[in-house]
């Protein structure tokens, strides 16, 4: 079963269509990548999943629920996380209180639990700040927990991301652009994490990148949008031969002089 | 070489603005209303001092930020003070061309006079500007120091004039004990320090300012158990008047408490705090007065008054829960105004007093013992302080404590992360609420009665200053930014006339020079000074190359 679908879900901004009738499949412990040029919408599909963007129509489920128009918060709390292009983290708060905030699902005290500091919650937050240390190290962010988010390094910032998106102990992450602005080594390192957060936590994927080498070698399925419309859908090796992903992407004309190449290239 | 002439223009344009603000200092007739208040008797009055602080204030910011090595910051410095006395020279010639006093009532000649230390024209003018120059190298100087040291240094200087302006209440409070009244006379002359005295207050504080860091544990809980038992007996000690101006402290304070958890921790701009204030202190009021029928004691009515308060905490908090910064300011403004109007207005009065407000509010009885004087009530206040403070640290170190930095910080995430603002945000209003009620309800049980113009949207003001002086997000700084700028106001009743610009004035330099606040929230500390510290380490050979060149 999809952990993620969206039927025909379409978002308008004035009389621009950011999003066409987009109908996605996410598969449980699948790694799914949504490309497409800039301006194709795939951020804007992402705000609609999350709840930020209330889409005019068409309908979302989570694990055949329909969640289409419930508020940020409570899209969290049934099990979906998010990452941002440009990093946005808590910037002047540590890495473990970040990702304290992130387990805020799960932490049920409130202002009577926090002014009496009963055992209830003094354990409560014991066992929080266990927690969040264990994902640090999972991070491979150990011995930072207690900088600033502001004063990591750009990777260890990402990954710090990541952390705190699992904290809510997700069922589907949304990666935007993970390796945006990283270095090859970099981008590596992030390749073989994404795969370890599937692999070894069960976690369902749904990854915007544009580095194609990294969308080729980490995806299972990929869709590709172009101005709002999902224009392919398939496996890598059926979207590098796509004439209209290619056309998408270089433009008429491209496509059939890229085919030809390409064929010299393999003979 | 090419940055060379840039400093010197700095220093000038510097020394221009300190000549001018001093001038205006001059102007306002601050200089000549406390020409009479020595500081240290026979040496230096406050009305020099006021004048002289812009520059020495300018010379100190300029060599922080220049950076620069030690004999080019002192002539950057004098420079700079050089350079204001040039402004009160123009002035002061002008004034020997014109008769400035038709426009300007305090360009007087008693005012040239004392810029010119009493001497002839010329001499007067040459002395002023020297001078000047001495004082912006001194503030340059003071630059120069090892940081530990200056820290020292400042404080010394800070308390040195703190003592000789509250020369009355100090010597007072001197006399009630016994072993240290002889050094009155010692000490003060009839007005200000002494010479000696202020050596002493100056070596003192500056000594205890170098040793802070290094003192044992016990020192310090003996130290603070010191200042409890002094915080005890301070109404006895200092009589009626002044136990007035304590309970005024004492409840910016807890209203400060307050504020600080909606601004400082949740950083939403609440301009209308006073609302709630006013909430308490009329709530009690009702239900209290005979006037309108109320028959509550204060215990009874707290309760009632407290829930109203945080009622309407909510009742703000919910139309105002998608705005932001700058357009939440605006609307918690008009929240507060709508609510000193009510209460002000004609078609409330029958059950809310109108301008004549509400006389014979309860005050607190425990047993036999009334609360009622200043004196007593302030103990009611202490507690009320002691147990917001409490509330506060709590919250502050906890899982909603992290909520509300979080929503501070990126709102829009925060929603990611699965915080309901809704709640949250509302939690953080009704809080803040609550404190402004029980000091509203102290407030209306201090005078026994609750006027509209009590609320006045300046006591929101208020109250957002202390916390920013104090240090946003910091409890001991609320404490510290109450005693700063509501209680020596209080004292210094000659500053009464000035009150609001020197409030504007202290926020403008704090914000220069600390603008994490007087007691910085730790994490504040670094926000603002991680910057600064990357860029002290890193230019450094290069000023050392341009010294040497």
């Amino acid at each position: 079963m999809a952990v993620l679908e969206s039927r025909k879900v379409t978002k308008r901004f004035g009389g621009l269509l950011a999003l066409s009738n987009i109908d996605l499949a996410v598969k449980e412990q699948s790694i799914h990548s949504v490309i497409g040029p800039n301006g194709a919408g795939k951020t804007t599909f992402f705000n609609c999943v999350t709840g930020f963007y209330i889409p005019e129509e068409g309908e979302i489920l989570l694990e055949g629920r329909n969640i289409t128009g419930l508020s940020p918060d409570r899209v969290t709390r049934l099990g979906i996380a998010r990452t941002y292009q440009n990093i946005r983290l808590f910037k002047n708060m540590t890495a473990v209180e970040n990702i304290l905030v992130g387990m805020h699902p799960h932490l049920k005290s409130g202002l009577i639990g926090a002014i009496l500091r009963d055992r209830r919650t003094m354990k409560e937050e014991a066992d929080a700040v266990v927690e969040a240390r264990r994902l640090l190290r999972f991070c491979r962010l150990q011995g930072k927990g207690d900088l600033l988010a502001k004063n990591l390094p750009y990777g260890d910032q990402r990954r710090l991301e990541v952390a705190r998106a699992l904290a809510s102990k997700p069922k589907l992450l949304l990666l935007d652009e993970p390796t945006a602005g990283m270095n090859p080594s970099e981008t590596q390192d992030m390749t073989n994490f994404i795969h370890q957060l599937r692999d070894e936590l069960g976690i369902t994927i749904l990854l915007i990148e544009h580095q194609m080498r990294v969308v080729m070698g980490i995806s299972e399925i990929i869709t590709v949008l172009d101005f709002g419309e999902k224009i392919a859908e398939g496996t890598p090796a059926e979207i590098q031969s796509n004439t209209r992903v290619i056309e998408a992407y270089l433009g008429r004309g491209a496509a059939s002089g890229l085919g030809q190449r390409k064929a010299a290239a393999t003979a | 070489m090419q940055k060379l002439p840039s400093i010197w223009i700095t220093a000038i344009r510097n020394g221009l603005l300190a000549g001018t603000v001093s001038l205006l200092i001059c102007l306002f007739g601050m200089v000549m209303q406390f020409e009479q208040r020595y500081i240290i008797s026979g040496v230096v009055t406050m009305g020099q001092i006021l004048y002289m602080a812009p520059v020495f204030f300018l010379g100190y910011m300029l060599a922080r930020r220049l950076n620069l090595a030690p004999l080019k910051a002192l002539a950057v410095g004098a420079v700079t003070g050089f350079f204001s006395g040039i402004i009160l020279a123009a002035f002061i010639g002008l004034g020997q061309l014109l008769n400035l006093r038709s426009v300007l009532v305090q360009a007087s000649p008693e005012l040239y006079a004392l810029l010119t230390f009493n001497l002839d024209l010329i001499p007067g003018v040459l002395a002023m500007l020297g001078f000047l120059a001495l004082i912006g190298a001194l503030g340059a100087a003071l630059f120069l120091v090892p940081p530990h040291i200056r820290g020292a240094l400042i404080g010394a200087l800070i308390w040195t004039v703190m003592a000789g302006l509250l020369r009355d209440l100090i010597s007072t409070v001197m006399q009630t004990w016994g072993p240290v009244a002889p050094l009155i006379s010692w000490m003060f002359a009839r007005s200000g320090l002494t010479l000696i005295g202020a050596a002493f207050v100056f070596l003192l504080s500056g000594a205890l300012g170098f040793v802070h860091l290094k003192l044992p544990v016990w020192v310090v809980r003996v130290v603070w158990l010191l200042i409890a038992l002094v915080v005890l007996l301070l109404p006895r000690i200092l009589g009626v008047f002044l136990s007035d101006v304590l309970d005024t402290v004492g409840l910016f304070i807890l209203m400060g408490l307050g504020l600080n958890i909606v601004v400082g921790f949740a950083g939403l701009l609440d301009l209308g705090y006073v609302a709630f204030f006013a909430i308490g202190a009329y709530t009690m009021g009702v239900l209290t007065s005979p006037e309108l029928h109320g028959t509550l004691t204060y215990w009874e009515a707290l309760p009632i008054a407290l829930l109203v308060c945080v009622l309407s905490g909510f009742v703000l908090g919910l139309p105002v829960l998608k705005m932001r910064g700058d357009y939440l300011a605006i609307v918690t403004l008009g929240f507060g105004e709508i609510v000193r109007l009510l209460v002000l207005s004609d078609w409330l009065e029958p059950w809310l007093g109108g301008t004549q407000g509400i006389q014979h509010i309860a005050y607190p009885v425990i047993g036999n013992i009334q609360f009622g004087s200043q004196q007593m009530l302030y103990y009611v206040i202490i507690a009320f302080i002691l147990v917001a403070i409490f509330i506060a640290s709590r919250l502050k170190d906890s899982h909603l404590g992290r909520t509300w930095m979080a929503l501070r910080e990126d709102e829009d995430v925060a929603k990611a992360m699965g915080i309901n603002h809704v709640t949250t945000k509302l939690l953080a209003f009704a809080t803040g609420a609550f404190f402004a009620g029980l000091g509203g309800t102290l407030f209306a049980a201090k005078l026994s009665s609750a006027y509209p113009q009590s609320f006045q949207f300046l006591v929101s003001i208020n109250v957002l200053s202390l916390i920013i002086i104090g240090g946003m997000g910091s409890i001991p700084g609320v404490v510290v930014g109450g005693l700063a700028l509501v209680g020596l106001p209080e004292l210094l009743r000659e500053f009464a006339e000035y009150r609001y610009l020197v409030y504007g004035a202290v926020l403008v330099a704090m914000m220069l020079a600390k603008p994490e606040g007087l007691i910085p929230e730790a994490r504040r500390e670094l926000e603002l000074h991680e910057a600064e510290v990357e860029a002290v380490t890193e230019p450094e050979p290069e000023a050392q190359a341009g010294g040497g060149s």
